[in-house]
């Protein structure tokens, strides 16, 4: 099964005033898994469901596999979507769940729903109603419903959002294994940015309505287009720094730039923790004023002058660390973004 | 007097708790605590439940079935027939008109003021009493009601050219009509409320119609509470009494009135207990009734709970 | 644009305002003739109505039963809390394992419907008649038998929703005894559901009539009845009275209902 191509172009959506989305545009490959990642009420959920065909857009297209199904009822853009929560019907077992979109286009049934339910790897539960299946066992039943009917494009909105961490990071990995078996085009929503990182091909951050930036996870992460996108996406120290050429000058240190920038010369750097190292030093310029250890990493607290800066360290490390310590902190060479600096 | 029900779950099973098992000191005392609980429902339930019981099964003192079998007596046959039939049509009726006017309620805003003063007047108009609601329907169809005058006067119809129903089983089907519908308002709305959205948006991205949605997800999950509805209205209209009492001076063509005459007139020689027989009959019927009712409303809470 | 969803929406709405309209004339319809009935006379009989020295005078039964309702509606009321209120707390504290056995007899009076008891309770009338009269505030007996199913549902869902068993290991951690415990830990906080059972019994009694007219007693509906042989008009007047006080009073139970909601 070959994924379709997925253009959304200038997507825009009001609800009483307020705007949802505002001029959303995105091209997805076929056989993509895009994640839209953003925090709550930034559009991700509507774009989804425009996408779907769950809800009107005020303006803009959406085109399938390069035919315009905007004007589309829901019913007929073959579609497979699983939800947050309540997704399979409760009064049908899981294997009557997963032929029900067969059912409706009167194809044979049996066959395929078996198949499906052993690809989410629940054969074993065909039989059983939801409410005697956990949620991670409802969810893959509802992934193997939605892919059931073969469809163009796949829709998840936070499917995993209401699961235990653990089922969560499985039902996951999961996913991703089966997606890219199947190879059906993916839009996957989700406000937690390790989730999208760990699955998708490209990375969609959303914010109030349009997108930041859509790319590789690394690229999102190593990368980040605009401050908002440094600080969603992992943790970001805001430090003090000049402005020197390509290059900005923090804490005594010469670090490259994601991208280049003017203005300054007084800027503020946003600086991963694990590129920052805190080294024990008698004539370091810092002190150490907490530290908390989160078990495979450990995050340290230090003052410089006035400025605060978040590392992370190794266990090892950490036992040198005590409280008030004086430490020199040292900065990796590595590029980073500047506040007030977005996406052009 | 139609009893109102506040909530359809008045009958789903307590959650299980474990219970101490020794029986200390403490145990004792605590179970003294309920004692004026259990005294009193013993002495005005408990003990007029065995009257009605064990006064079906007895003449003169002595144990006979002869009660019990002039049930089959074709009157009294013919009176619970009717009141059957009288019970099950407007249950009938008032669950699907009820089922409509609770589905328009459901698609407005929940929380909003159309659905709690909808929600309000059916509480009140279920909870009309029977001789209220028996003088309201004379105001209005009476002899000399509002509707029969304006027909006469407008339409020149007389409503009651061929007898006057009203006091009749047609009319007892059109009274108990307008209680049983705001009943079955207040009793199916919940189990409305407890259709999720997304199966309805699972549905269509699925390629399911609007038709295909209600004949094989909506009408499926939603069958056993209307089922489950339709018989708490049932038992409701054939426990009601004081409307048809009051509607209802010639004759007493179902059960609540028979007893109402075995009670107060002069009873027939040797069957001063089948007051007791019918009673206990009545009983049996709405028991078996509500049992249905509950086991239905197990399966309704799981799937809509 | 398409709209798609915003059409049915409208749909919706159209269908839903013209059912509940009609359905709104339907059952105000003999609201509307009562009203209609009773001022043909010019509204004298709504004068009289709402003057108690001339009604009590013109219609002395009819008096006779307003007041006897009103006494076992307070009666009854008072009954139901002193018996149901403490009991529920206690078996939810103290013996949870009796708690489906309450709740099955609680629950029995809705199988066994007013004729039926009625029938039983001659018997044990006839006892009462003995030791405390025949006024017809003793039906408050029978009456609180009959309101246990909609009162206990009110109190059980009220300690439902506080975690009496918390509050009350709390309050005897801090050394309270179970009086207290009962009396000023629990009771205040579910006031609301006390509340609500307290007018749901109101209500019931107001409309009663069955156990009234049969035991031979009287009360507001069978003094309407009887009425309703001799004056028609008044007797239409007191039932739009007394349907109007029973919205009021489901009203008002449900505006208790929703502060409950809201406090949470």
């Amino acid at each position: 099964m070959n994924g379709v191509a997925v253009h959304l172009d200038e997507l825009r959506r009001s609800f009483g005033g307020v705007p949802a989305l505002d001029g959303l545009s995105l091209e997805i490959q076929p056989g993509e898994l895009i994640a839209l990642l953003g925090p709550s009420g930034c559009g991700k959920t509507t774009a989804l469901r425009i996408l779907a065909g769950l809800e009107d857009t005020d303006s803009g297209r959406v085109l399938v596999g390069g035919t315009d199904i905007t004007d589309r009822p829901a019913n007929r853009r073959d579609m497979g979507m699983v939800f947050q929560a309540y997704s399979l019907f409760p009064h049908l077992t899981a294997l009557q769940n997963v032929q029900f979109g067969l059912k409706l286009r009167r194809r044979a049934a049996g066959d395929r729903a078996a198949a499906m339910l052993a690809l989410v790897g629940i054969d074993a539960y065909a039989d059983r109603y939801p409410h005697q299946l956990s949620g991670g066992q409802q969810q893959r039943v509802a992934l193997a419903r939605a892919l059931a009917i073969e469809p163009q494009v796949l829709l998840l909105d936070e499917p995993l959002s209401a699961l235990d961490a653990k089922v969560r990071v499985q039902l996951r990995d999961e996913i991703r294994r089966i997606q890219t078996e199947v190879g059906t085009t993916t839009v996957f929503v989700t406000h937690d940015q390790e989730e999208a990182l760990a699955i998708a091909d490209r990375v969609g951050v959303m914010r109030a309505g349009r997108l930041e930036q859509l790319a590789a996870p690394t690229e999102v992460y190593l990368r980040p287009a605009s401050a908002f996108v440094a600080d969603f996406v992992g943790l970001s120290n805001r430090l003090p720094g000049r402005l020197d050429g390509d290059a900005v000058s923090v804490l005594g240190t010469r670090l490259p730039l994601v991208q280049a920038a003017a203005g300054g010369p007084e800027v503020t750097a946003l600086v991963r923790p694990e590129s920052v190292d805190v080294v024990p030093d008698a004539d370091g310029t810092g002190r150490v004023l907490s530290t908390t250890f989160l078990g495979p990493t450990s995050r340290v607290t230090v003052a410089v002058g006035e400025t605060l800066v978040v590392a992370q360290v190794t266990g090892e490390r950490l036992a040198e660390l005590a409280t008030d310590t004086r430490v020199r902190v040292d900065l990796r060479p590595v590029p980073v973004a500047l506040e007030g600096v977005s996406a052009s | 007097m139609a009893a109102a029900t506040e909530s359809p779950d008045l009958l789903a099973p307590a959650p299980r708790v474990r219970a101490p098992r020794r029986l200390t000191l403490g145990r004792v005392g605590s179970l003294l605590g309920t004692v004026p609980f259990f005294a009193y429902v013993v002495t005005f339930l408990v003990i007029p439940t065995l009257v009605v019981v064990i006064g079906a099964f007895t003449e003169d003192g002595r144990f006979t079935m002869a009660n019990v079998a002039a049930l089959g007596d074709s009157y009294i046959l013919q009176a619970y027939g009717r009141s059957v039939m009288l019970s099950a049509v407007t249950a009938i009726i008032g669950a699907i008109i009820g089922a409509v006017l609770a589905y328009a309620l459901v698609t407005s805003r929940p929380g909003g003021p159309l659905r709690r003063i909808v929600t309000a007047a059916s509480g009140v108009l279920a909870q009309f009493g029977g001789v209220t609601l028996a003088f309201a329907f004379l105001a209005t169809l009476g002899l000399t009601g509002f509707v029969t005058v304006f027909l006469r006067d407008h339409l020149g119809l007389d409503l009651y050219a061929n007898g006057v129903w009203l006091f009749e089983l047609p009319g007892l089907v059109l009274v108990y009509t307008y209680f049983q519908v705001p009943l079955m308002v207040i009793v199916f709305l919940p189990a409305l409320d407890g259709i999720r959205p997304q199966w309805r948006e699972a549905t269509e991205s699925l390629g399911g119609s609007t038709w295909q949605y209600w004949t094989r997800v909506a009408g499926p999950l939603l069958a056993p509470a209307f089922v489950g509805s339709t018989l708490l209205l049932f038992a409701n209209a054939f426990s009601a009494y004081a409307t048809a009492a009051a509607l209802v001076s010639q004759g007493n063509p179902i059960v609540p009135l028979q007893i109402r005459s075995a009670l107060t007139s002069e009873v027939v020689l040797g069957r001063q207990n089948l007051g007791n027989a019918m009673a206990l009959g009545m009983v049996v019927v709405v028991a078996v009734v509500m049992a249905l009712y509950a086991l239905l409303q197990k399966r309704t809470a799981r799937w809509l709970g | 644009m398409a709209g798609l969803r915003a059409r049915r929406a409208r749909r919706q709405a159209v269908f839903r305002w013209t059912t509940l309209a009609v359905a709104g004339v339907a059952f105000l319809l003999p609201l509307g003739a009562m009203l209609e009935f009773t001022l043909r006379d010019g509204g004298g009989t709504w004068a009289l109505l709402i003057d108690w020295p001339q009604l009590s005078e013109t219609y002395p039964d009819l008096a006779e039963g307003i007041v006897a309702s009103f006494g076992q509606a307070v009666l009854t009321a008072l009954l139901m809390l002193v018996l149901l209120v403490p009991t529920a707390i206690w078996v939810r504290l103290r013996l949870p394992g009796l708690r489906p056995l309450v709740e099955f007899i609680c629950l029995l009076p809705l199988t066994i419907p007013a004729i039926v008891l009625v029938v039983g309770l001659a018997p044990v009338y006839a006892w009462v008649n003995y030791f405390l009269g025949s006024s017809s505030l003793t039906l408050t007996f029978a009456y609180t038998i009959l309101v246990l199913p909609y009162a206990y549902r009110a109190i059980d869902a009220g300690l439902s929703a506080i975690d009496v068993r918390t509050l009350a290991e709390a309050a005897r951690g801090l050394g309270a005894g179970w009086f207290t415990v009962m009396a000023r830990v629990v009771l205040p906080n579910i006031r609301s559901a006390v509340l609500s059972a307290a007018f749901l019994t109101v209500a019931l009694v107001l409309g009663e009539y069955t156990i009234a007219s049969l035991l031979n007693r009287t009360n507001l509906q069978v003094a309407i009845y009887l009425l309703g042989k001799s004056s028609a008009t008044m007797s239409v007047a007191v039932s739009l009275a007394a349907l109007l006080l029973a919205f009021v009073l489901l009203l008002l139970l449900s505006l208790v209902g929703d502060r409950r909601k809201a406090s949470r």
